[in-house]
Parts: structure tokens; sequence; C-alpha cells
């Protein structure tokens, strides 16, 4: 069974997409731990690490991804984490287009299907164990 | 026609229909947004007794809570905005109330929502996003320079940090020479919606409710005209709820605060009158202006009922309302202006006090200065063009809308008597049922517009391939390496002995049942900084621990 953690870092509280994400993945058979609100990016790495998770998605609508998703993908390269990120959120373009760069394997905006996502999901876990 | 004679009417109108149907059948199932089935018509059988819906100015308060509504006075056009530094935040203050903006409404960054200075490592990557960065009185000096505070009423979505934030104000409109008791504006205050869905809290409920009757004492003691709290299921309702269930939660924690304020000794008759609400306007229009007199009514009948307020402007619910950011689409978001056009006709139509309009671009970043004139525009269409604020609570006595509006109340009441039964809004939080209830429905929508139920332009019908829009507003990322800055010189210029002496007051009140306001505002007279009271407090209240579901 696919072990994602879906997680929010920093301080944002907008958490409608990040739960809904949760329970769709939940519901596409995959075992989905939620950490809440207000995580910091080592609460996260560390959580990700510790409960050996297949995937991470970080969910951020406040504007502050392009410190906190770099720096929760430090904390995992550094820990030796081999684990696929993804992000969702109010993520410009131009900031998605940098995330994949830094490593991010996928950015969802609004209006993404959550089948979709689902379904990514799965492929990113197949490639990461390739 | 009498009673008998339209429902044999209807019924012989029903067969025909029956008839035609087996020709024509209809497009589907109606229901509205919660479920309910909507009828193919309605007629005056589905209208209650006129006593439900009365008069303007007058309990229920169904059509209103002013005598003239909009031939009076046009509600207050305010949009929210605030990002970057106080610098950046004050111009877009200016620029608004040039393009006629009535009103002043503050956003904050989430540091200074939740009590972080700008220097605290949990600040990283939020300074000055998602409104104005403010760690001490100088920054709320430049955020208000050249506005004049006493000719201006301002709204602050603050909560946790509400006290802290009022103080600076009622300072800088003291040195701008206009006394406390002649401000006008708002504070948020809300702190149990946020529990629910903003996410905003610091403390634990219990001394967070303490905090909030503070700050009620305070203001009816010296701040006569601000409002005190804005009772919000604005956020409930983007959080995934459906219109019934941001009445019903919206005033349960209305009656939380109430019983809070009364246990603490305060009179509801005085303190009614300084309470105000804040709603959502989503797309499904005609629910929604029957949302707003539900609510109203609502409210006059709990005042009255089950707090026993027999003046009559301390059961009247004025309210805020703001579009839907949650229904704009980052798809085509030039449809998103129409949304939001429908959205602010139905809170005009539902006898909104003040009025915010979301911009086009807000499901891809913070609104351009373009984007904004547009959605003030949209209001100033409305309120010279489109006729509607002629006359009062226009739509009263359309079937359909009674009829929805009994029918919110009908099931919003039932809402609320379930969270009176669970122990009241603090302990349906507690136990994650509300949080729950609201997942719940965001989830059911989320279904509904992936199997196609439930249609978004743009989005699952009438797409088109398109480009990433070129035009979007970025936070200039210095702004808090200039916090951390300011902060340094600030500490270095203060005096830091007096600020020392001015949290340890601080300190002491909070142990004890004193006030906590009037220490709080020597704290910010002397510079102490936003983090710092937060801290103090922190430290004496503890911190909340959010209770997961999904």
């Amino acid at each position: 069974m696919i072990k994602v953690m879906i997680a929010k870092p920093g301080l944002d509280g907008h958490d409608r997409g990040a739960k809904v994400i949760a329970r769709a993945l939940r519901d596409a058979g995959m075992e989905v731990i939620y950490t809440g609100i207000r995580q910091t990016p080592e609460q996260i790495a560390q959580a990700a690490v510790d409960e050996d998770v297949d995937v991470l998605g970080l969910s951020i609508l406040s504007g502050a991804h392009m410190k906190l998703v770099p720096k929760v993908l430090d904390l995992l390269k550094e820990k030796g984490a081999n684990i696929p990120v993804f992000v969702g959120g109010i993520i410009p373009e131009e900031d998605a287009e940098k995330l994949k760069e830094m490593g991010v394997v996928e950015v969802y905006g609004p209006g993404t299907s959550t089948e979709k996502v689902a379904e990514q999901v799965k492929n990113f876990v197949e490639h990461s164990h390739a | 026609m009498k009673d008998e004679e339209i429902r044999k009417e209807y019924e012989r109108w029903n067969e025909k229909t029956e008839e035609t149907l087996k020709k024509f059948p209809e497009r589907g199932e109606f229901k509205t947004t919660w479920g309910e089935e909507v009828k193919r018509l309605y007629t005056p059988m589905d209208v209650g007794d006129y006593s439900q819906i009365g008069f303007p100015a007058e309990y229920p308060f169904t059509r209103g809570v002013q005598s003239t509504m909009y031939r009076g006075k046009l509600w207050t056009m305010r949009q929210y905005a605030g990002f970057g530094t106080a610098e950046e935040s004050n111009k877009r203050y200016k620029y608004l109330l040039e393009q006629g903006q009535s009103g002043l409404s503050v956003a904050f960054d989430l540091p200074t929502q939740i009590g972080y200075d700008s220097d605290d490592p949990h600040s990283l990557g939020e300074v000055g996003k998602v409104g104005v960065a403010i760690d001490s009185l100088e920054d709320m000096e430049t955020l208000f320079e050249g506005i004049p505070l006493g000719k201006v009423s301002t709204s602050m979505t603050i909560n946790s940090t509400a006290a802290v934030l009022l103080a600076m104000y009622l300072t800088v409109g003291e040195k701008q020479g206009f006394s406390r008791d002649t401000l006008r504006g708002t504070i948020q205050n809300d702190i149990l919606k946020e529990y629910i869905a903003r996410g905003t809290y610091i403390f634990p409920p219990q001394p967070s409710m303490r905090i909030i009757t503070n700050i009620f004492e305070f203001c009816s003691k010296e701040m006569p005209l601000w409002n005190t709290i804005s009772i919000s299921g604005y956020h409930i309702r983007e959080a995934g709820a459906d219109a019934v269930q941001e009445v019903a939660f919206t005033l349960a924690d209305g009656i939380e605060y109430v019983r809070a304020a009364v246990n603490a000794g305060l009179d509801p008759n005085v303190f009614g009158k300084r309470l105000s609400f804040f709603f959502a306007a989503h797309n499904d229009f005609l629910e929604e202006i029957a949302k707003f007199r539900a609510a109203r009514r609502m409210w006059a009948k709990l005042m009255k009922e089950k707090f026993g307020v027999t003046n009559p402007s301390a059961m009247r619910l004025k309210f805020h309302t703001q579009t839907s950011g949650s229904t704009l689409t980052a798809q085509q978001p030039d449809n998103n202006i129409i949304r939001v056009t429908i959205q602010a006709l139905a809170a005009v139509l539902g006898g909104t006090q003040s009025l915010h309009t979301n911009s086009r671009d807000e499901a891809l970043a913070l609104p351009t200065e373009e984007s904004v004139r547009i959605a003030l525009r949209t209001q100033q269409i409305i309120a010279y063009e489109s006729g509607v604020p002629k006359t009062v609570d226009p739509l009263a006595g359309s079937y359909y809308i009674e009829s929805l509006t009994d029918s919110i109340e009908r099931r919003a009441f039932e809402y609320i008597d379930k969270i009176e039964d669970l122990g009241g809004m603090v302990k349906a939080i507690e136990s994650g049922y509300v949080q729950q209830e609201i997942s719940n429905r965001a989830y059911e929508y989320q279904k509904e517009v992936e199997n196609g139920k439930q249609i978004v332009v743009g989005v699952n019908k009438f797409t088109i391939e398109e480009e990433p829009p070129k035009s979007i507003l970025k936070v200039n990322d210095q702004v808090e390496q200039e916090q951390i800055e300011k902060l340094k010189k600030l500490k270095e210029k203060r005096d830091n002995e007096k600020v020392k002496k001015a949290l340890t007051a601080l300190e002491n009140a909070a142990r004890t049942d004193d006030n906590i306001m009037y220490p709080i505002i020597e704290a910010v007279k002397v510079y102490a900084t936003l983090g710092e009271i937060s801290n103090v407090l922190r430290d004496v209240f503890g911190e909340y621990k959010e209770s997961i579901t999904i």
C-alpha cells in the first residue's frame, strides 16, 4: 500500500485543499497521514522520514512556497531520504517551473481533479522505486 | 384568491404540467446547495405568516436593519487590502480612497496574525505575503501615515492578536490628535472560527475567550463606536460549508461570545449593539439572498429569546460581506468578474452593510491594481446603475425567497440545537464535530465537480487551452529582510528598561483577572513588539493544539 503524507508547512491555515486531497488519496486506496497546519519544514522532513512515507505532498496558499519548499527538499536530502515531493496551492507558473527544477515532481493549482492527483501519485512512487 | 382556491388551481396546473413532462422532461433533479429538493414552482402556499417578514428596522429584522436602507446611505465599499511593508500598503490605501472607496480594510501577514515578529524562525517565507507585516507601533504609524483615523472607519482582520493591533491603532489615532472614543472601525476578533476554519489561533479556547471579553469590556468603556467583533461565517463557508452550515456555525459562535460576555458581567443590551457579522456571498444567487435574511431573523430571535435582550438595536445583525474566493477559478480568470458580480448583487439584495468584491486574479496570486479597480467598479455599477438600491429588501414576498429563508432558518436552528446539546461551540470544536461536518461537505462538493454533477464553467466544462497569465502581482522579496533590519534598529533605539517593565506588568495582569487591554496599550506605547507581547501571553496561557480531522 502506498503511504503518503500531506503536510502544511508555514503559517497558512487554508487546509480545505489539503484535507480534500488527503481524503481522496485515502479513497484511492493509499495510507494517508495528514499533519495538520503550521508545521515547520524540520517537523515535516523528520515526520516523513520517521513514518517512512513513499511520497510527500505539501500544500501552501500563503505565497511562502519559494522559501518553504526548498527548505523541505534540502532537509530530506540531508537526511538521505529519497521521497518524491509534490506541491499544491496558489503557485504562480514561474515559481512552479523553478520548484520543478529543484526536484519537486509536480505542482497542482486550483481546479485540479483529485483523480488526476491520485493517478499521478501512484506514478511518482513507481518511478522513485524504479 | 383565497388559499383554498390557490391550492386547487395549483393542483390543476400541476396535473397539466405532469402531462407536458411526458413529452418534455426536465433536465434533471434540482436541489439547494444543502441538498434540499427545489420545487418546480413556489406559490403563496409556501410563504408563512407576514409577522415573520415584518418591516425594516423592526423585529425580527428579516427585511433589514435600517428603515431606509440604501435610500439613506449606500453600503460601505470596503476592499480588503495589504501586502508587503507598511509603506506599500499605505500607498494602496490612499489609492483606494482616491478611487472612491469609503472605508479601509487591513490585511495583515500571517506572522502578525499569529503573534510572531518578522525575525522569528516561524515567520520564514511568510513576512508581508498575505498582508502587511506589523512588528511594532512604528510600522502601524507608517501604515496610517497621512490617513486621518478620526475621519475613516477601519476594519482589521485580526483575531488572536486583536488586542495588540487595537492598542496600536488607538495609539496612532491619539498621536494624530483623535481621542479613542471617536475612532470607528471593527476588529475581527472572532477566535472560534479560527479553530474551525481559518487557523490563526494561538492560545487554547478558554484564555482566548477571556481576552475577547477583556476587549468587549474595554471598548464598552473607552471606544463606544468600535465594533468589537466580527463574527465570521466567511471562512467557514470558504472551508467548504454550505449556506445552512455557514449561518448555523456563525450564529452558534455568536451565542458563545454573548454567553461569555454575560458571564463576565456585561449587559447584552449594551454590547449587543457593537457585535457585527461577516458572511460570504456565493454563486447560488437566490439562496444567498435568503441566507442573509434568515441570519438576521435568527439572530434577533436568539438575542431576544435566549438572552432576554429588550433593546431592539442590540438584536440587529449588521454584517459585512465578501464575495467568495473559493468559487474563483484559475482557468479563464476574467470569468471571475461575472461570478463576483452575481455574488455582490446577492449581498446587496440581502441587505449588507459593507462589501468587499474579490478580484478576478485571486486564484492565481494577490490581485493587481487593475483587478482591484474592476472589483471596486463592480460595486459602483451595482450602486449607481443597476437600480437595485432604490427600494428596501426588493425581493421580499417572492414565494421562493421567503420559502428559502424559512427553510434555512429551520435547518440552521436544528444545527444550533445540536451544538448546544454538545455543550456549546467550544466543546463542539474541541471534539472536532464542526470541522468534520465542514470537511464532509467540502469533499462531497469536490466529488460533485469531478463527476460533473456540479459544473464549473471553464474548469470541468467549456474549457480551453490557455497560456498562464502574464500580469500577476509579486510581493517584493526584500520585505522580510527590511522588517528584520527595522526590528534590529528599533530594539537599539527604544528604552528597553521601559519595555521590560511593561511586559512584566502585562504578565502580572494576565495571571490575574485584570483586563489585559490596559497593560497591552502601555507596552505598545513603549514600542514593545507584537512578538514580545504575544510571547508573554504564550507563557501564561499556553498554545492550542489542533484536533486533526480529514
